[in-house]
């Protein structure tokens, strides 16, 4: 008997409970569902979760514990028809069978729910696990504090976080530089200056720069902003001779948060109220003046929020610095040279070559918690600044 | 405050300041849009003219008779023995049509070797032969007009990526060799139709850019979706609907908040450090496997459509709730027979936004094994979910990584693939919600 045959037992089982239960609660009213306490398919769904329930429990046990094998799934069977057995009597008129089915429909959304936190405990437990074992073999504070990366395969590396943390900031510094002017300064014209038509075609041009993958920004900056910088800003100023770059990958990377910054300063722009701008401009200000003096410091919680949620994106971005920033981990202000970052280096280190146990595939495990645990407080610090200094205008 | 004169003839200087601040302001704003609008059209066009190519591949229209001693000298027709003979036996064949089909067309090269004629065709061009003869063995001892796929260099020659100059100092390709090409595409012996196996073909190695297509990587995602749309649209309304309508509002259930919240928020490559960790080392299964990846897309895109159907469900006003109540219904039954429906096109739209966000997320597959070359397509599902496969962002990337030029050609033609799916499933979201949408 194979398991996919057990399922089948099990669901013809839970077939036959249905029309049966709901049957003899119909056979038992003569027929007239109007003194039955619940609706008839209440009656079978019952005696399908009477019956599979005890089975389901027993699977998921004697599964936990060692592989099932003929007498595992002639006892899950069995199981079943015990359930069938005991429960079709019990399918009478008074027989609350709606609160029973009810009960169990919110178990199974409550189980759902739980997913969503089983997976942030699966993400933090996965990681620190593993970092743990990192952490037994490699000293931590030579991985938070040395200015070396350079990972061996025959042991005996260094694996100091700096270069790569500097290069993350850095790369995200260039690209919040270009996001956050043009982002906000777009949000604004969009909401303040535009006519309602200009804006109805511009804001969904606008959007779809937020909808594509960051692959193909990656292919861009690799193919055509990383050949453009280097032949013509840093061969010419002598700065660098390489395609990828922080500059490459910082101006690709601004352009892909721009509509991210923008749509969220326009949310948050509009949620001013009008009444402040119509007293503002009722004293006398120009628009400029309204929007500088009134608006944008109304606005400035949310705005700096988003600024921070842009940040946590752009320090967790991966495929654009893979393709635009190059492997080279160093420390340097030049931004015409090669620096990569967290992530281009948990992606090379995983899928290396290494074995796995080995101090250097398992770094970037503990790389990988550096970078949540940084982004959790951003993502936290945005939420408290948003929340605590919103203005409640109503 | 120094007092101005006023005057209606001379404007205050005050005032034409101000008026020169607000003129300057409203050049800021206009000028950043100009900026996104002007990155948008760069990157679209970037991606459209090295992308295009790929999709017309050169081809020699050669004739190759298929000797019968060559390829069945038992003349028996047997099968098994025609699959003995090997894709060198059918390079021979074709080597000897080339220089036939010069011969005839009097063309006549200096200096042109009979190695260099050889290598005017594909390495995969054998294969090619070899795969229509075991479709049909009774095609041996005719002579077959099956195009011919050329070689990269001669692809990129025709299609300006390699000029005279540059064949000069390549090793792949001589200068006598585009002169051939020349002179065949005069004589109509080459030309460079439609090429629908770009997305239908099966990866192919480093040698053979020509020859390699999306069609693995397109099924991969096309599993992995699926998997994505049956795990993660239940599990998301589930949760969202307790959450929304019975979780009691407790510090409890704000920490679950500020978790979903969080996770929408977290890099996508954690979630490829998860899968690792949780789906490949500690429960086995397969690297590479669209059921793995589709594991960790659904994570991914659980918060999202969360969120959106959260949004859905709190835009059903009150009153629907309270009427179904009023005529008898339990709290579930209001739920499910009323809510739910009416908040279904706000739902749909969230799940396909969310899938179309799944579609381009690279990092996370690469993570759980996907750098691999594949070569065989998977099976059909079930079975199928646990070969190993590709999917188009990781093809994308895999061909990057490669060193022959005509790669960066066909990865922006697969980029093209994927903005024409995203634009599909975008598109399909927004007429969705316009048609369903609702304003109570």
């Amino acid at each position: 008997m194979t398991e996919f045959s057990m399922f089948l037992g099990l669901l013809v089982l839970a077939g036959f409970g249905f029309v049966l239960g709901r049957g003899r609660a119909m056979s038992l009213v003569q027929g007239d569902s109007r003194r039955l306490h619940s609706l008839p398919h209440y009656y079978g769904w019952a005696v399908v979760i009477r019956t599979l329930r005890p089975a389901i429990v027993l699977l998921i046990l004697w599964r936990a514990v060692a592989p099932l094998g003929h007498w595992g799934m002639a006892a899950v069977l069995v199981l079943a028809m015990a359930g069938l057995h005991w429960s079709l009597p019990r399918s009478t008129p008074t027989f609350r069978a709606r609160n029973l089915v009810e009960r169990g429909v919110m178990g199974l959304l409550i189980l759902a729910s739980s997913v969503a936190i089983a997976t942030t405990a699966g993400i933090v437990l996965s990681m620190l696990f593993e970092t743990r074992n990192f952490f037994a073999q490699y000293d931590w504070r030579a991985f938070f504090f040395s200015s070396n990366w350079t990972p061996q395969f025959q042991g005996n590396s260094d694996l100091g976080i700096l270069p790569l943390l500097w290069g993350t900031l850095y790369i995200s510094f260039i690209a919040l530089a270009l996001a956050v002017p043009v982002g906000l300064f777009t949000a604004i014209y969009l909401s303040e200056y535009a006519s309602r038509r200009h804006r109805a075609i511009v804001k969904p041009m606008i959007e779809v720069l937020a909808g594509i993958p960051t692959i193909v920004y990656g292919l861009f900056a690799l193919i055509t902003v990383g050949p453009l910088l280097r032949d013509y800003f840093a061969q010419p100023l002598g700065l660098g001779n390489s395609g990828s770059s922080v500059m490459t990958a910082g101006l690709v990377m601004g352009i892909m948060l721009i509509p991210f910054v923008s749509s969220l300063s326009d949310d948050i722009i509009s949620q001013v109220p009008q009444s402040l701008r119509d007293g503002s401009l009722g004293l006398g200000a120009t628009r400029s003046e309204t929007i500088r003096r009134v608006v944008i410091p109304a606005a400035l919680p949310g705005i700096v929020g988003a600024v921070l949620l842009a940040a946590s994106r752009a320090i967790g971005e991966t495929m654009i610095v893979v393709l635009g920033a190059g492997a080279a981990a160093k420390l340097s202000l030049n931004p015409f040279e090669a620096m990569t970052t967290i992530t281009v280096k948990i992606v090379s280190q995983l899928t290396g070559d290494t074995d796995f146990a080995a101090p250097e595939t398992l770094v970037a495990f503990a790389l990988g918690l550096t970078l949540f645990a940084f982004t959790l407080c951003l993502n936290i610090l945005a939420l408290i600044i948003a929340r605590k200094y919103r203005e409640q205008y109503e | 405050m120094t007092p101005h004169s006023s005057s209606l003839l001379h404007q205050n200087t005050n005032t034409a300041r101000r008026r020169a601040a607000e003129v300057r302001f409203r050049a800021y704003g206009l000028l950043a849009v100009a900026i996104s609008l002007a990155a948008l059209l760069v990157l679209l066009l970037s991606v459209l003219s090295s992308g295009l190519g790929a999709f017309r591949q050169t081809v020699l229209h050669v004739p190759v008779t298929l000797t019968q001693t060559v390829l069945d000298p038992s003349g028996t027709r047997d099968l098994e023995a025609i699959k003995t003979v090997t894709t060198l036996g059918y390079t021979k064949l074709i080597n000897a049509a080339l220089v036939d089909t010069i011969t005839q067309a009097g063309i006549r090269i200096d200096g042109l070797t009979a190695a260099e004629i050889a290598n005017m065709v594909s390495k995969a061009a054998p294969a090619q032969i070899r795969n229509a003869v075991l479709g049909d063995i009774d095609l041996i001892g005719q002579t077959i007009h099956v195009p011919l796929l050329a070689n990269g260099r001669i692809d990129g020659y025709l299609k300006g990526r390699v000029t005279m100059e540059t064949a000069g100092r390549d090793s792949k390709v001589s200068p006598r060799q585009l002169q051939l090409a020349d002179a065949m595409l005069a004589k109509g012996l080459i030309s460079k139709p439609f090429n629908l196996a770009f997305i239908t073909a099966a990866d192919a190695s480093d040698q053979r850019p020509e020859a390699a297509g999306l069609g693995v990587a397109i099924l991969g995602s096309a599993y992995m979706m699926l998997i994505v749309l049956v795990l993660a649209l239940p599990l998301g309304v589930a949760a969202s609907i307790y959450l929304e309508e019975f979780a009691p509002k407790n510090r409890w259930t704000d920490v679950i908040e500020v978790n979903i919240a969080n996770l929408a928020a977290v890099p996508s490559i954690v979630f490829g450090i998860l899968g690792l960790a949780i789906f490949i080392n500690f429960a086995g299964l397969p690297q590479s496997a669209p059921i793995v990846g589709g594991l960790v897309l659904t994570l991914m895109t659980l918060p999202t459509i969360i969120i959106a159907t959260r949004a859905s469900l709190k835009a059903v006003p009150n009153s629907i709730r309270d009427a179904a109540l009023g005529v008898g219904a339990s709290q579930m039954q209001a739920v499910f027979h009323h809510v739910l429906p009416l908040a279904a096109p706000g739902i749909l739209t969230g799940a396909i936004l969310g899938l179309a966000q799944a579609l381009g997320e690279t990092a996370p597959l690469l993570l759980i094994g996907m750098v691999a070359f594949v070569r065989d397509f998977p099976d059909a599902p079930p079975a199928g979910l646990f070969d190993p496969a590709s999917a188009l962002p990781v093809q994308i990337y895999n061909w990057t990584q490669r060193a022959d030029p005509a790669f960066a050609e066909r990865a922006s033609g697969a980029i093209i693939v994927l903005l024409l799916f995203l634009l599909v499933l975008n598109t399909g979201a927004i007429l969705l919600r316009r048609r369903f949408e609702r304003r109570w």
